[in-house]
């Protein structure tokens, strides 16, 4: 017996494959959209790796530095570096903010960090490590900054030095590593006529500009342009303590908030792009359902202009499983197409985004087995009109 | 018992009660095998009726008909002799319609060879035996062509092997030469009656055809359900 589904495809061919190629870019559409939430998950498990810390010390009360805004004290840390199982403790603030090289910004993500120290950049694509501890800076090659690019943060230029990759924030925005004092300054900064406004202000209130006091407005003054504080210590536990145990101590000595790695996942995906994948979800279900709607449609409308050959077909003795079959095979074949012209599309496509899209094979397995599901699905609609035609239909009126 | 198409006290009611139309009141026909005969009839007389029921797509209410020596249908006996009745059409019954009506996406050989196919022949078989009627019916040298890319008389001679390819003992032809011009018309007879007479089968042609209806040497006439046989002139064809 011949695949009466594959002749029809055959012959039919310019049309099969438009209604394919239309199809498949559908499919790339919700490939790009999953692999847009898994590009997201990683892009989270990165940052953390790469951040090289085991515990996270924010804040009480917070989920920060990440998901909320987290703010201690920059001497924090020494107390923590004397804790049993602390091998290291660091420094770090993060500041979105824009970042301006010439007459271009890049809306980033800027941190400061200790070089040498848990929050450096786990490693460099270009360039190299922080050697001055004033105005060098690292960042993401997503910035599109290039080395020895002097770029403008706050009122301050710094100099590229060095090129890291994969270090984004949950928001997406590439990140600027810069040296932690430079970036508590930032953090603090105004711009000078801030500056002059609140010193004049200071000078003016009697109780800080007192005449019998020489030296308290200096004294006021300076402490006003200091910043103190910091947005996470992060932690690295010394060999033979798990991270779970040290986190439990500072808890319940420091009055702070401390989260393990995989606490800190948790905020990162379950909970700060959980609204993402939602969304992302509901996308990927409506545009099954559209998909659905198209095969049906087309599998349908195909299959009522074959009416009269299936009543031919039906009348010279053809089985309606054969009948059902040959429908069946088509909706699983424009399936296949749509499926095949997706994965290549979205594979072109992806590393056009913005943001990192990660197109896993296992999605794509995934994706195929619904597909055909679908498609086999949505052709029962075409087989019951075609099971329906009455073979005396071919012997005419 | 007869070879051949044998039909005895055959009769259709459409419908039931007040709207039920008696199509075919008591239909008689008996047909060699080898023998080319005529059904002609006024509009609305049933011969469409006659053919759907001889072709198994409608059940008859009363009556027998016996294709190639066997009984398929005896409403005494329960009506269908098979519950298959696709199998029956597709190994007994051979049908010629108005319009060839042959399946696009399949070439002129595979038009024809579906059909052994579909009753479980090897491909190969089937195609062999496909080319040979093709050869038998003057379209073998279009055998590899698509059907829209043949003329209508070959695409209705390519139809007419496909009805001869599982060497059915019975052919009904519903108005084939409709649509031809008087040469072409006369010339699917002449094929048809050479099919006849080489393949031992019966043949009846539905037709309103005033071309044709001259050369039958046996024509039934149907009028309100009911057939009366008659000579027919029996013209040869040139
Ligand atoms: N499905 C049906 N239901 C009810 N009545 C029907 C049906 N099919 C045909 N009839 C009636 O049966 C009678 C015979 O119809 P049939 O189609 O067999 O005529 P015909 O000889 O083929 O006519 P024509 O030459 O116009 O094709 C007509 O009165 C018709 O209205
Ligand atoms: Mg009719």
């Amino acid at each position: 017996m011949i695949s009466l589904a594959g002749r029809d495809i055959l012959h039919s061919w310019g049309k099969f494959v438009l209604t394919g190629i239309g199809l498949g870019l559908l499919i790339g559409a919700t490939l790009t959209m999953a692999g847009v939430y898994r590009g997201m998950v990683d892009d989270a498990r990165v940052l953390l790796t790469n951040s090289g810390a085991d515990i996270w010390v924010v804040q009480k009360d917070t989920q920060g530095p990440y998901a909320e805004a987290s703010s201690i004290r920059d001497d924090v840390y020494r107390g923590l570096l004397g804790m049993p199982g602390v091998a290291q403790a660091a420094n770090v603030t993060y500041l979105t903010m824009q970042v301006r090289h010439g007459a271009r910004e890049s809306r980033s993500m800027v941190v400061g960090f200790e070089p040498g120290q848990p929050g450096e950049p786990g490693y460099l694509v270009a360039g190299r490590r922080l050697v001055r501890s004033h105005y060098e800076a690292i960042a993401d090659v997503k910035t599109g900054f290039r080395l020895g690019d002097r770029i403008r943060i706050r009122r301050h230029d710094y100099e590229v030095v060095g090129l890291t990759q994969r270090m984004v924030s949950s928001g997406g925005d590439p990140m600027v590593f810069i040296p932690l004092k430079d970036a508590q300054e930032a953090q603090f900064l105004k711009d000078n006529d801030a500056i002059i406004a609140d010193r004049a202000r200071t000078a003016a209130n009697p109780a800080l500009n007192r005449p019998g006091v020489p030296g308290l407005l200096d004294a006021v003054t300076a402490s006003q342009t200091i910043n103190h504080s910091v947005n996470a210590v992060l932690v690295k536990v010394g060999a033979g303590d798990t991270a779970e145990t040290v986190a439990q101590e500072i808890r319940r000595w420091k009055h702070l908030q401390a989260y393990t790695r995989e606490q800190m996942e948790e905020i990162l995906i379950a909970k700060l792009i959980a609204t993402s994948a939602k969304q992302i979800g509901m996308f990927l279900a409506i545009l099954t359902i559209v998909s659905a709607a198209i095969v049906a449609f087309i599998i349908y409308t195909m299959t009522l202009g074959k009416i009269r050959e299936i009543a031919v077909l039906k009348l010279i003795g053809t089985r309606n499983r054969t009948i059902a079959g040959m429908i069946l095979q088509q909706a699983l074949g424009l399936g296949l197409i749509g499926f095949v012209v997706g994965k290549i599309s979205a594979t072109l496509w992806a590393p056009a985004f913005p943001k990192y899209v990660l197109l896993e094979t296992a999605d794509a397995m995934r994706a195929l087995a619904i597909v055909m599901l679908v498609c086999a699905l949505a052709s029962t609609l075409a087989i019951r009109a075609a099971l329906k035609v009455d073979p005396a239909t071919a012997i005419g009126g | 018992m007869d070879e051949g198409i044998h039909i005895e006290g055959l009769s259709k009611r459409y419908g039931a009660g007040d709207t039920a139309v008696d199509a075919l009141k008591d239909v008689n026909m008996r047909i060699a095998p080898g023998e080319v005969v005529g059904l002609v009839g006024p509009s609305g007389s049933g011969k469409t009726t006659l053919l759907k029921c001889l072709g198994a797509v409608i059940e008859p209410t009363r009556g027998r008909m016996i294709l190639g020596g066997e009984v398929i249908y005896d409403s005494e006996q329960g009506g269908w002799k098979t519950k298959d009745l696709r199998a029956l059409r597709r190994d007994r019954i051979g049908f010629i319609f108005q319009a060839p009506y042959l399946i696009p996406f399949l070439d002129v050989t595979d038009n024809v060879a579906l059909l052994p196919m579909l009753a479980g022949r090897a491909n190969g078989t089937s195609r062999v035996r496909a080319l040979e009627l093709l050869q038998a019916l003057d379209v073998a040298h279009r055998a590899k062509a698509q059907p829209s890319e043949l003329s209508g008389g070959e695409q209705q001679r390519v139809s007419i092997a496909r009805a001869l390819a599982n060497q059915p003992p019975v052919i009904l032809a519903d108005e084939p030469t409709a649509p031809l011009d008087s040469q072409r018309a006369l010339a699917v007879v002449r094929i048809l009656n050479q099919m006849a007479s080489q393949y031992q089968t019966a043949i009846i042609v539905v037709t309103h055809d005033e071309k044709i209806i001259p050369t039958f040497k046996r024509i039934y006439h149907i009028r309100d359900g009911r057939t009366v046989e008659e000579p027919g002139e029996g013209r040869e064809i040139s």
